[in-house]
């Protein structure tokens, strides 16, 4: 399934990495924590977290994530939005909690 | 959906508190940061995790959590254990991951918790 | 609050670096506003606070206390620490900074935001620190209109 389609389906905001949404999904990860990302996610996964950090784009680009979702309601920082805009890492954001994020992802069949 | 509800569900294995097993489960909430979880952890909600030290199980019996799952089969050391059984607080473990378990119960109808306002302090003093 | 709370003051020693232990005051400060049936969100924000609290001397402090005094509707606490005292005041207030260690974030501590909860859940909060001495945070509880609804988020 295309990151786009999942964007509108869930209704999440697209804070930086537009050109990204045509990327295929392969699946989803939920943590909080880097190093549990860094040991569970794959390649083409979206990562849902509340992490709001620069961090968090590093992970992505190392893990050639498809996008970070930043759940419930979590504002990214100025130099999280910068830093995925010069890397081409597309984060986005959703007012619904990570449990409920995921929930629908998996029920679009993402697995 | 009960907590042997939810153990049946996620393949989850039971550590303690066994006599939490009947319990009524109303919500779930994913989370691996102490204070995040101290911000939106609701009563009666069933906390799914990777953090396994004794400070969580502290933190789920504060907030009268109904329970904790914990992910990727990661097993909670001897205190967490201890300290869960003597509070009466369901520890589970599934060989699931974070986003899997999510996905099976929000599929069962288990809803999540709605966030509240983002972490914006008060006036202090 | 229905039922004025008995008068009760203790100190609870913390000491840095012992996970396994902190948190001991805000569970007693939850049993016992519980036992005298105080609204569930006033206990709540009691127990959140003090949590946050006592985890910030047990990351941060060589060692600390944390006093809890009960008194007809309100609860005190204050939490006291020997340790490196913050140099920022205003930068450990902003959500998401954090000097905490990588052990301690391992563990899901250090996001940043504990002193958010804790300002968010007193309804007056006081700090002040020196640096090489340590920190000393004052934080007083009064009854809310929504803590009798029990388990409202402190917002």
């Amino acid at each position: 399934m295309q990151l786009a389609e999942i964007v509108q389906t869930l209704g999440l905001s697209v804070r930086a990495g537009e050109q990204r949404l045509s990327r295929e999904v392969t699946g989803g990860c939920v943590s909080d924590l880097l190093s549990y990302a860094i040991a569970d996610a794959r390649a083409g996964n979206i990562w849902i977290t509340i992490q709001v950090h620069p961090n968090i784009v590093g992970v992505a680009g190392l893990l050639d994530l498809a996008a970070v979702v930043i759940a419930g309601g979590q504002d990214p920082e100025k130099a999280t939005l910068d830093k995925a805009g010069e890397q081409g890492v597309a984060i986005l954001t959703s007012q619904e909690s990570a449990f409920t994020v995921a929930g629908r992802l998996y029920e679009l069949g993402v697995r | 959906m009960r907590v042997s509800d939810i153990a049946a569900v996620l393949g989850a294995e039971m550590l303690a508190g066994r006599s939490g097993l009947i319990r009524d489960v109303p919500s779930a909430g994913g989370c691996d940061i102490i204070s995040d979880l101290l911000f939106f952890g609701k009563p009666g909600m069933l906390l799914l995790t990777g953090l396994t030290q004794l400070s969580v199980v502290r933190t789920a019996h504060l907030l009268d959590l109904s329970g904790i799952v914990f992910v990727r089969g990661k097993r909670p050391d001897e205190g967490a254990i201890e300290l869960a059984e003597s509070l009466g607080l369901p520890l589970l473990v599934s060989p699931l991951s974070l986003y899997d378990c999510c996905g099976r119960l929000y599929a069962r109808g288990l809803p999540g918790v709605i966030p509240g306002a983002p972490h914006l302090p008060a006036e202090c003093a | 609050m229905v039922t004025p709370l008995k008068s009760f003051s203790h100190s609870y020693p913390v000491l840095g670096g012992a996970y396994y232990l902190a948190g001991r005051a805000a569970s007693d400060a939850k049993r016992r506003l519980g036992e005298q049936q105080a609204p569930a969100g006033f206990a709540r924000r009691v127990a959140i606070a003090t949590y946050e609290a006592e985890m910030n001397i047990c990351i941060h402090a060589i060692s600390g206390e944390v006093v809890i005094v009960m008194e007809g509707e309100r609860v005190e606490v204050v939490a006291n620490d020997r340790g490196p005292g913050i140099a920022d005041i205003a930068l450990a207030m902003t959500s998401g900074y954090s000097t905490a260690s990588d052990k301690a974030r391992a563990m899901g501590f250090g996001a940043g935001l504990g002193f958010a909860n804790m300002q968010r859940c007193a309804d007056r909060f006081h700090i002040r620190s020196r640096i090489g001495a340590g920190t000393n945070v004052k934080m007083t509880f009064l009854p809310r209109p929504e803590d009798e609804e029990g388990g409202a988020p402190c917002s």
